[in-house]
């Protein structure tokens, strides 16, 4: 009897799942198999519950999956409502993954999703590790990329230096803004990862500091002066919260009074929150179309049941309706994707050495370095108990923590980047102990 | 109110308080909602649309709980336009909910005044001989209407109105409208009393690059009789000179200078775009014409005459290098003149309408002025009727999509969501709806979509096996995922319509969910 149920309800997507077809993917094997497959055995990670995440979970749910996980750190806003179709009144001020869980699992009977309240970066790697098909639902480039590198960590090369096929976790990428978004698939070491690409981000534009201060000229250096200058002069010390309306309203005030001593118009209290918080226009229906690609690939790749989007679909609908799909190419030398960062060390080398050496290296220039070797933490800068438990191996030699193996993969992760603009990262270096006056032969060091 | 703008902000910051009230003043009429038109109407529902109606004559059945996020287990055997009309109300109480219980395609045959009380139709999942019959009447009712249906991993978004202007287009990259190339009198006489050479490297450094580039303009035109640079070794000869009058390296006045020389050497008037607009037969406007045209009309003229062949100045300038004082002068300027050619365009309105017999004062000063600032930016969209379009489909167009590999795809289903349509006539199911006859259907679809294409006058071996064999594969499932991409776009394309802001797509939009291919086809 629920078997039949359930072949009835999955009437439309059986179709797809049940039947042969020739335009599919490679691995395709259609029958119950592989809608019951689909449903016990893949898990899928969706990363942020906004917008694109809300429809994500639902897109997913009627995609044959069954087990969902979200994870979100923010909580519902009044201005979510507009988009984040699970969230209402009432939900204000609650977790967006409990709450985005739970209207899904409401409605669709069968699926489940454990939601996550937390920072992407509070989760240990192997939480990431555990799902078939991680899919990203994110506005900020910085998160896409801490996650990109965890998800490459993960990516584990050959002695001929080709990805290992069952260490490659897919990851799906939606963006949106305004009238446009892109999804996009990443398949580590064989599709270019979010890295590869990062010039598709080109980083914000800042006002220089002395217009700010000598040579106003929109409303918008007006609102940055009082945020960037006078903020600080006046409050000795008090941070601002951008969240806080009374922060806000004095932001406003204070760039209205600039504006009117230059004779600058334009000064709104809704361009302020705009300029300060660096608002991104959302929209439902945008967040509906690149969620609805991403939650399509993610089928497709899980199940073959067609071919895959290679690599970069694009979206636009201000003038007219545009999508291209663009073929984007893997860059060889990746820091983040590629077999990881060459670094050769003397057998004697203490751990502590080997972690000032990535504060100078110019590809890496990491500070606040944490190691962890094959799932071990070597060193861990936080928390507190760890950072004790750990403590003593700093002055330990760093063969010796990793069993004298000749040549492996070390996990770091720390900061990297000038001051300023530090973000938390995760790399993966490919550490070879020199022995005497050469490099350890790789076919010796692999049957070791 | 307050809450209103909080919870409106994001899309407020892109259609603004004009287009939400649109939005908030439109009806929208919704035939069929499975999760096409379901997740069509959740996009427009969640952005505050003023009325919905659910046209649906079907109940809600287990299949549906597998597509639908508006219906849930507790629906089942219920009227499927009632329960989503409820859960669509759920997500937002600001929207007017109603549902008819009723199929609508007795609906087109029955009652075809009912649709002329909407702003607009929005008819999902229809075969064509509905389609066909209600785009004319919505066409002589002159209601809106926008056709979207999923089929597998392929569907189609397709707008049928028969004119639709845009005054707010909003581009993304716009040339600024700065007149570098033919500055008016108060601009040249300003650039004038301001001295480029001044040995104050501060003022220097602060001069803005629009007064640089005119004073560089003059001096070249006045060696060069009066031409300014036109071929690519003029135009780098152009750029050289300004970069001798740098006195410091670092300059951005000077380098925003060389990198906008371009605005100088480009050609005077109005785009070919613009002058198709102001060209068309309807800009010879008669008693019936539309304020837009009008506002055309009176465009028309200011540019064969005050405008010397220009448009009215749109008035705002883009951030550059600058003292604030130079900065806020020149930006006066550039909004004086902007002010006194609306005034001269207002003048043309009103003596247009007074010519028709209209009221003078029936278009607003409010309307003409935005008219104005976007008249380099107007567009007019018109569609064919439905029933034209496949009767006779753009010959030109239909070859070329038929024999280029970027279309291949897309083309193909194009002629087979058609094709289904005539099998459905035929046979009572569509191919591959049921389990069992797969092999017939191929066949059948085959059939049918080469004799399509014999009617459409085009060569039959274009379709692939393959592609056929994916129709049938389909059954005409509506799968959630396809669903929510076709009915996004439905959603997107209605709040252009709606809001007369930004611009609607033309052609038919051919969804390819096999490597999103998708095209626009313009039959």
């Amino acid at each position: 009897m629920a078997k039949q149920i359930s072949c009835s309800r999955s009437r439309d997507l059986d179709k797809l799942l049940l039947r042969s077809g020739n335009l599919v993917g490679p691995t395709f094997d259609p029958g119950t198999d592989l809608r019951n497959d689909l449903q016990e055995y893949a898990k899928v990670l969706v990363v942020g519950a906004g917008g694109l995440g809300c429809e994500l979970l639902k897109d997913l749910a009627f995609s044959g999956f069954k087990n969902l996980e979200v994870i979100d750190m923010d909580r519902i806003d009044v201005s979510n409502l507009n988009r984040q179709f699970l969230f209402r009144f009432h939900d204000v001020g609650k977790p967006k993954a409990e709450v985005a869980a739970e209207r899904v699992m409401e409605r669709v009977n069968g699926v489940n999703i454990v939601p996550h309240f937390c920072r992407i970066e509070d989760k240990e790697l192997d939480f990431y590790n555990d799902f078939s098909i991680i899919a990203l639902g994110l506005d900020s480039v910085e998160a896409r990329s801490y996650i990109n590198s965890v998800v490459c960590s993960f990516l584990e090369y050959d002695a001929d230096d080709n990805p290992r096929e069952e260490t490659i976790k897919p990851m799906v990428d939606g963006g949106t803004e305004g009238f446009k978004g892109h999804a996009r698939v990443i398949m580590p070491g064989i599709t270019p990862c979010f890295e590869c690409t990062i010039w598709l981000f080109p980083p914000q534009v800042k006002f220089p500091l002395c217009t700010l201060a000598e040579t106003p000229r929109t409303a918008a250096h007006c609102i940055e002066y009082a945020h960037l200058i006078k903020w600080d002069e006046v409050h000795d010390g008090k941070t601002f919260d951008p969240d806080d309306p009374e922060h806000m309203q004095w932001i406003y005030s204070e760039a209205v009074k600039r504006a009117e001593l230059f004779g600058i118009p334009g000064v709104t209290y809704t361009l302020t929150q705009g300029v300060v918080k660096n608002i991104i226009p959302a929209i439902a229906s945008t967040n509906a179309i690149i969620s609805a690609a991403c939650a399509l690939e993610t089928l497709k790749i899980a199940s073959g049941c067609s071919k895959t989007l290679s690599n970069y679909l694009t979206y636009n609908g201000v003038d007219g309706l545009h999508t291209k799909v663009t073929e984007f190419e893997k860059d060889k030398d990746c820091l983040v994707c590629g077999p990881g960062i060459l670094i050769e060390l003397d057998t004697t080398i203490s751990l502590k050495k080997f972690i000032d050496q990535l504060e100078d290296h110019p590809k890496l220039l990491l500070s606040r370095v944490s190691v962890s070797y094959r799932g071990k933490n070597l060193y861990m800068q936080a928390p507190a108990v760890l950072e004790e438990m750990t403590r003593s191996n700093l002055d330990k030699p760093l063969h010796e923590l990793m069993d004298k193996c000749p040549k492996d993969i070390v996990h770091v992760t720390g900061a990297a980047g000038k001051s300023g603009s530090k973000q938390s990262c995760l790399r993966k270096l490919r550490v070879v102990f020199k022995v005497n006056d050469g490099v350890i032969d790789m076919d010796v060091a692999n049957g070791a | 109110m307050a809450e209103h703008k909080t919870k409106y902000d994001r899309q407020l910051r892109i259609w603004g308080e004009q287009g939400q009230a649109a939005l908030e003043k439109a009806s929208i009429c919704l035939l069929n909602c499975g999760p096409t038109g379901s997740e069509t109407l959740k996009n427009l529902v969640l952005g505050g649309i003023g009325s919905i109606t659910i046209v649906d004559g079907s109940k809600v059945e287990e299949g549906d709980l597998g597509n639908n996020f508006m219906v849930d287990e507790s629906c089942i055997g219920q009227s499927k336009a009632k329960c989503v009309c409820s859960f669509l109300q759920e997500l937002n109480d600001a929207v007017k909910a109603k549902f008819i219980e009723e199929n609508p395609e007795e609906l087109i045959k029955t009652n075809p005044s009912f649709f002329s009380q909407f702003t607009l139709v929005v008819a999902t999942q229809l075969v064509e001989e509905s389609m066909v019959k209600l785009d004319i009447i919505c066409r002589e009712a002159n209601v809106m209407l926008i056709f979207a249906r999923s089929y597998g991993l392929t569907g189609f978004v397709r707008i049928s109105v028969k004119e639709h202007t845009v005054i707010e287009s909003k581009p993304d990259h716009f040339l600024d409208d700065l007149r570098l190339n033919n500055p008016w009198p108060e601009l040249t006489r300003f650039t004038e009393t301001i001295d480029i050479n001044v040995p104050d490297p501060v003022v220097h450094k602060h001069t803005p690059y629009v007064i640089i580039l005119i004073k560089m303009a003059d001096e070249w035109a006045k060696s060069h009789g009066g031409c300014l640079p036109a071929t690519r070794d003029e135009k780098r000869e152009f750029k050289e000179m300004i970069k001798s009058r740098m006195i410091a390296i670092d300059e951005d006045n000077y380098k925003e200078a060389i990198d906008a020389s371009f605005k100088v050497f480009a050609p005077r008037g109005i785009s070919s775009s613009l002058l198709h607009v102001i060209n068309d037969p309807s800009a010879e406007v008669t008693s019936n014409s539309s304020d837009f045209w009008i506002m055309v009309a009176a465009l028309k003229e200011f540019i064969n005459n005050e405008g010397g062949g220009e448009a009215p100045l749109e008035g705002s300038i883009p951030d550059m290098t600058s003292s604030t004082e130079l900065y806020v002068n020149l930006q006066k300027i550039y909004q004086a003149k902007a002010e006194s050619d609306m005034l001269i365009v207002e003048q043309r309105v009103r003596d247009i309408l007074k010519k028709i017999g209209r009221d003078t004062n029936s278009i607003s000063k409010t309307k003409i002025k935005s008219f104005c600032k976007n008249a380099r930016k107007l567009a007019v969209c018109r569609y064919r009727l439905l029933e034209d379009e496949f009767n006779s489909p753009v010959q030109p167009e239909l070859q070329k999509y038929l024999t280029d590999d970027d279309y291949s795809i897309a083309v193909g289903f194009y002629v087979l969501l058609r094709a289904v349509d005539r099998f459905v006539t035929n046979f009572n199911s569509f191919p591959g709806q049921f389990e069992g006859v797969m092999d017939e259907d191929i066949s059948r679809l085959k059939a049918t979509a080469v004799g399509l294409l014999n009617d459409l006058g085009c060569n039959s071996s274009t379709l692939t096996e393959d592609l056929i064999n994916e129709m049938c594969r389909y059954g005409a499932a509506e799968l959630h995922a396809v669903s929510a991409f076709v009915g996004g776009i439905a959603s997107q394309e209605i709040i252009k319509l709606i809001t007369r802001q930004f611009i609607p797509m033309s052609g038919t939009f051919i969804f390819n969910g096999i490597d999103h291919k998708s095209q626009l086809l313009m039959l």
